[in-house]
């Protein structure tokens, strides 16, 4: 008796979660479709950054075969990287408003305030990576994995981009102000996305660097989605993500929620 | 629930911030139905108040029941029946009016057409049907308050907290938001006001707790607490500041207590009792003494006159002297 009865306040509590999840996902796009500078800054950003490295510096790194092919894959990984900064920013944002009191003032779960905007964070990831992919398309870029792989490489991009929502968003309720929040994405988000092999080959770093950055799980995450889309080997980069991702994300989304509450 | 509990109970709350006494052992209770306005200066506790009963944080020593739940501990079932506006909550700037109400009543978890219907109606009952589908961010500050406590009324709650609802309004938005409160009293909610406006209180409220820094230090109605501060005012200004102490020589003989000066604009007021009657006395004798007076005039005390009775300073004062207010904090 006593066990169903918990069972059922467990389920109900997990059906509610799961909506405010939903709805605050739903309030964080709205809000995205209403600041169109936020979506300009995401997108053109990281074409100046495809543009500038294929155009300028593409011609002076050597990957064995093509630079644009070597070089989407791990633009993709780095734009969905630096779109989880704003996961840590909007959360800043909100606890510097009184709007966090009204949200804490509803019999609502306190999880999905950072749920939801990690959920809403996502699908506008996964709509700048389709921006990505399409930009990639014009200046030269090609499957050559299978139809599969190519399916596959966007919901990976997003996949990985979890830990370092949750990542961001602790760092968010952590920060006084938006603008705070923004410099402590950009100094972590920064080194992960350059010490890795989205740009250039690890071989071709100096010595001391290469252990670092091949042991970044940024590296892992570019060679996953490098080798969707081109094939070749690819399940220890695979796993070696998904160790990573979860990790990652079993630390800090409950320091997340912690924090959250604590600065609330 | 039964009748005899209070829908508001504070019993002995008190809430300290390291060293600092935001609250000093506050009891209250409040009836169902009632409006309870709390009266005090920025920074005496009003909002730790409101925070502590409205489940946002903890007191650290007494207790504190909303119909009947703690709000300490059952802080869903607190959730599920109360009402929060005016400062300590807040609009999405970035949602229109409409989609404001909708989010917060699908955090109420209403159904999506529940949520579509109750914005609807909010939104006509106050008058933003027009602007419902502009963003907040749009919306004067008087707009804004009205879509506040819209929100905050979402899921018809049992009790509503209203904290400084029309600080920073303007007389006629703060006149229109009065008349909103008004029927929401009338419909039966049971509501705690706090504000800093000795008249808004004096407007609004069934009874009034005058808190000042953490402590109530007077309970009542608006009349009785009038009475405290004595019956009536007699202010008269002075013509040249050399008359000054020959009128409150002349004033003294028609009340029991000292008169009050204000230098810089020469004007003696006193407390006295059945002041009409004595105002043509104190014409002649201000006459005979020689005093050419430039101002006469009768009025009624206001809860200004109440909070320098109680405190020995006016609201202002208290306010301008600790700038550190409740209102930024935690």
């Amino acid at each position: 008796m006593a066990v169903t009865e918990l069972v059922a306040n467990l389920r109900a509590e997990a059906r509610w979660i799961v909506q405010d999840t939903t709805t605050m996902a739903w309030r964080n796009l709205v809000v995205t479709t209403r600041s169109p500078e936020l979506l300009t800054f995401v997108t053109i950003q990281p074409i100046m950054f495809v543009l500038l490295f294929v155009y300028v510096f593409g011609g002076a790194i050597q990957t064995g075969g093509s630079y644009t092919d070597f070089l989407i894959p791990g633009i993709i990984i780095q734009t969905v990287l630096f779109g989880t900064g704003q996961t840590g920013v909007g959360l800043a944002d909100d606890l510097s408003k009184g709007i966090v009191d009204r949200y804490r003032s509803l019999p609502m779960a306190r999880s999905a305030v950072i749920a939801g905007r990690v959920l809403g964070d996502m699908v506008r990831n996964f709509f700048v990576v389709g921006v990505m992919l399409a930009v990639g398309l014009a200046v030269g870029f090609r499957f050559h994995g299978g139809v599969a792989g190519a399916i596959a490489l966007p919901f990976f991009a997003i996949f990985f981009s979890i830990a370092f929502h949750f990542m961001m968003a602790y760092f968010g309720a952590r920060s006084k102000t938006a603008e705070s929040a923004n410099v402590a994405s950009f100094l972590v988000i920064f080194p992960i996305t350059f010490l890795s092999s989205a740009f250039v080959p690890v071989a071709t770093m100096p010595g001391w660097l290469q252990p670092i950055a091949k042991s970044n799980p940024m590296t892992y995450g570019v060679n996953t989605a490098r080798s969707l889309a081109q094939g070749g080997p690819i399940t220890e980069d695979l796993l070696l993500s998904i160790a990573w991702i979860v990790g990652i994300t079993a630390v800090f989304a409950p320091l997340a929620v912690y924090q959250y509450r604590r600065a609330s | 629930m039964t009748t005899s509990v209070p829908t508001i109970d504070v019993r002995n709350v008190s809430k300290r911030y390291g060293k600092i006494e935001a609250l000093n052992d506050v009891s209250l209770q409040v009836e169902q139905g009632a409006i309870l306005g709390m009266l005090g200066p920025n920074g005496a506790g009003k909002t730790t108040l409101v925070k502590i009963l409205s489940s946002l944080i903890k007191p650290s020593s007494g207790y504190a029941t909303v119909a009947g739940y703690d709000v300490a501990k059952q802080t869903r079932q607190v959730r599920s029946i109360i009402g929060l506006a005016g400062q300590s909550a807040a609009v999405d700037e970035n949602l229109t009016g409409r989609e404001n109400l909708v989010l917060v009543a699908r955090l109420y978890h209403m159904s999506r057409g529940e949520s579509r219907t109750r914005a609807g109606e909010l939104l006509e009952q106050f008058n933003l049907v027009e602007s419902g589908d502009r963003t907040a961010k749009t919306y004067s500050g008087g707009m804004r308050r009205r879509l506040d406590l819209a929100a905050s009324l979402v899921a018809r709650p049992q009790v509503l907290f209203l904290d400084e609802p029309t600080t920073g309004l303007d007389p006629r938005s703060r006149n229109d938001l009065w008349d909103v409160i008004r029927e929401l009293v009338k419909a039966g909610t049971t509501v705690l006001l706090t504000t800093q406006y000795l008249d808004e209180a004096d407007q609004l409220a069934d009874r009034i707790s005058v808190i000042d820094r953490g402590s109530l230090i007077a309970e009542g109605t608006a009349s009785e607490l009038k009475q405290r501060a004595g019956s009536e005012f007699i202010a008269v200004q002075a013509q040249e500041h050399d008359q000054i102490s020959k009128t409150v020589e002349v004033m003294r003989r028609f009340s029991t207590e000292e008169p009050a000066v204000t230098e810089h604009d020469r004007r003696i007021t006193v407390s006295v009792t059945d002041g009409s009657a004595l105002l043509a006395g104190i014409v002649r004798e201000l006459d005979s003494a020689g005093v050419a007076v430039t101002d006469l005039s009768m009025r009624q005390p206001t809860l200004d006159d109440v909070f320098l009775a109680l405190t020995g300073r006016t609201a202002e004062e208290t306010a301008e002297g600790d700038g550190e207010g409740e209102d930024g904090g935690d």
